[in-house]
């Protein structure tokens, strides 16, 4: 089995809150991410999955446990650079990660933090640019941009740092159903491409569905965890912590409860389809 | 509120020769003018630097018009100190017109007419700046000049980050404005009725939730930075590297030039 890129080992924290209780958002964690994968970690509001994200490259340190990523311990200060070129992050809202007034001069901010050579920021900006499709845009002003074009810009900052992983909290959330299509598009290629570890934190089914592997999150800890169509057959154990389930999935849940024989790992509208025709033959 | 007509840092994208200058050599022009404008003590002064203004507005071609349009801004300014200066003034021998405790002297026109002209021109200049180089250029700059500062522990870099992210928030912060405004309108809120103290009243509903927001915003921006390895100017490279050309030296010539001419004029003593 090849080294996980990301590793967190009984990974605690928790929020001091006015009561003097502290909160426990993470209890307990173990998670291990293996290089060059597709997750995503699913999970309702609180579940602590926004938390996790934050642990992945040292914005929030371990009150208790570690995270490792690629073998560095996020605690150890000396390695904060590394660690966060190692894994990049994207945020909710575009517009608040977006530092510059040009596309190219934003995308080029990651790596002018890390001291690289212009001629070589010029390059890494220009391919970053290029591979979320907005190359022919990078003299444009970011603010005159749809959300999915800026999201897409905040993720070319991100790779052109060269991350050997990505981390996207819920990237989505803000973006109209063409900017969520585009965002998504360009998440898929780029693990598929590039190689690049995409961990996709969502509360989107849909989008979920699309990783190689699905963690669900509930109260601080991983309830369930596995292939798509592994995770999403358990419909009741994900209706009991708050999730739903793709709608296909939900379609043949209730029609199993009627009695009708189905399967339940049908995820895409062509499989659920198909699915039925048999049934109906 | 016409929010959308602020040119405050408004920048006209352009491929002219003064658009080619570097940033730096345009804003060293700009402080030579300005020194200019201070020497010149006369009409043939005067004429060179209103010459050499108009003729660096024809070569930006971004228009007399938007020129005009930024010094509207300071109107107000402008007509106070000609009244000031007009009124002020004392001349030798007799004044030119008296009426009650004003004294209108000779001098007095002639101090305010050229302290019309000195604003608007030096006006002018900076906005002619701002329209041609773009405001991460132009902070570039003033953090590359201003870099000897450093030693002096002036937190330089700092200070071009916070100008540079401040223009690129003004954009979002307006359209937040305009979104709060039409939100608090459907709520019932009243924005252009009433006396001043009324009008500032009922901008309160707007200002608090445009100031959390602000704030919220400026705690995502940072640690979103963060997350891309921002840890100050220390060790920090630029992509768009400033360097001069012999353009930048032949429109520096130029400027000293001006500043010798204007020198020059004075001895002259026409008017």
């Amino acid at each position: 089995m090849p080294k996980p890129i990301l590793k967190t080992e009984n990974l605690t924290f928790s929020y001091p809150t006015e009561g003097g209780q502290p909160k426990v958002v993470l209890n307990g964690l173990d998670l291990e991410v293996e290089e060059g994968s597709f997750v995503a970690v699913l999970g309702h509001n609180g579940s602590g999955k926004s938390t996790l994200a934050k642990h992945m490259n040292a914005i929030l340190l371990p009150a208790g446990g570690k995270v490792y990523v690629g073998g560095m311990d996020t605690s150890d200060e000396a390695l904060l650079l590394d660690i966060r070129r190692t894994v990049g992050m994207v945020f909710q809202n575009p517009d608040n990660q977006i530092v510059a007034n040009v596309v190219e001069e934003d995308c080029a901010f990651g790596p002018e933090n890390l001291g690289v050579a212009p001629g070589e920021i010029r390059q890494l900006v220009d391919e970053a640019l290029e591979s979320v499709g907005m190359y022919h845009l990078r003299e444009h002003a970011p603010h005159l941009l749809s959300g999915g074009q800026k999201q897409r810009i905040a993720i070319a900052g991100v790779l052109a740092m060269k991350p050997r992983c990505v981390v996207l909290d819920e990237p989505t959330a803000m973006l109209d159903p063409t900017g969520r299509k585009e965002v998504m598009e360009t998440v898929k290629k780029l693990n598929a491409e590039s190689g690049v570890t995409v961990v996709l934190i969502t509360h989107h089914m849909d989008e979920a569905a699309q990783a190689q592997r699905v963690v669900v999150m509930a109260d601080g800890k991983i309830v369930a965890d596995g292939a798509p169509k592994e995770v999403f057959q358990r419909v009741e154990e994900l209706k009991t912590v708050g999730l739903t389930v793709p709608e296909t999935v939900e379609l043949l849940y209730e029609l199993r409860k009627e009695g009708l024989d189905l399967p339940l790992d049908a995820l895409s509208v062509d499989e659920c389809a198909q699915a039925l025709s048999q049934l109906l033959t | 509120m016409a929010l959308k007509d602020i040119t405050l840092g408004q920048f006209f994208p352009g491929d002219t020769p003064l658009h080619r200058l570097d940033p730096r050599t345009k804003l060293l022009l700009v402080v030579l003018y300005i020194v200019a404008l201070f020497l010149a003590k006369n009409a043939l002064g005067y004429a060179l630097l209103a010459l050499a203004l108009f003729s660096a507005i024809l070569i930006s071609k971004v228009g007399f018009k938007a020129v005009f349009k930024g010094l509207k801004a300071v109107l107000f300014i402008v007509i106070f100190t000609a009244f000031l200066n007009l009124f002020y003034t004392v001349g030798e021998g007799e004044p030119l017109l008296s009426f009650w405790v004003f004294h209108i002297y000779w001098e007095g026109i002639r101090t305010a007419f050229f302290m019309v002209l000195r604003i608007m021109m030096l006006i002018s200049s900076t906005f002619l700046l701002t329209y041609t180089t773009s405001p991460i250029r132009l902070t570039d700059a003033l953090e590359e000049l201003l870099g000897g500062l450093k030693k002096l522990h002036v937190p330089v870099h700092e200070l071009s980050m916070m100008m540079s992210i401040a223009l690129r928030f003004i954009p979002t912060l307006i359209e937040e404005t305009d979104k709060i405004m039409s939100a608090q309108k459907a709520r019932g809120a009243d924005f252009d009725s009433g006396n001043l103290i009324q009008k500032a009243k009922s901008l309160i509903p707007l200002l608090v939730p445009l100031f959390i927001s602000a704030f919220r915003r400026a705690d995502e921006l940072a640690v979103a930075m963060e997350c891309r390895c921002y840890h100050g100017g220390e060790g920090r490279t630029r992509m768009l590297v400033l360097r001069y050309a012999l353009r930048d030296y032949v429109a520096l010539a130029l400027g000293f030039g001006l500043i010798a001419a204007v020198v020059g004029a004075n001895f002259l003593g026409v008017f």
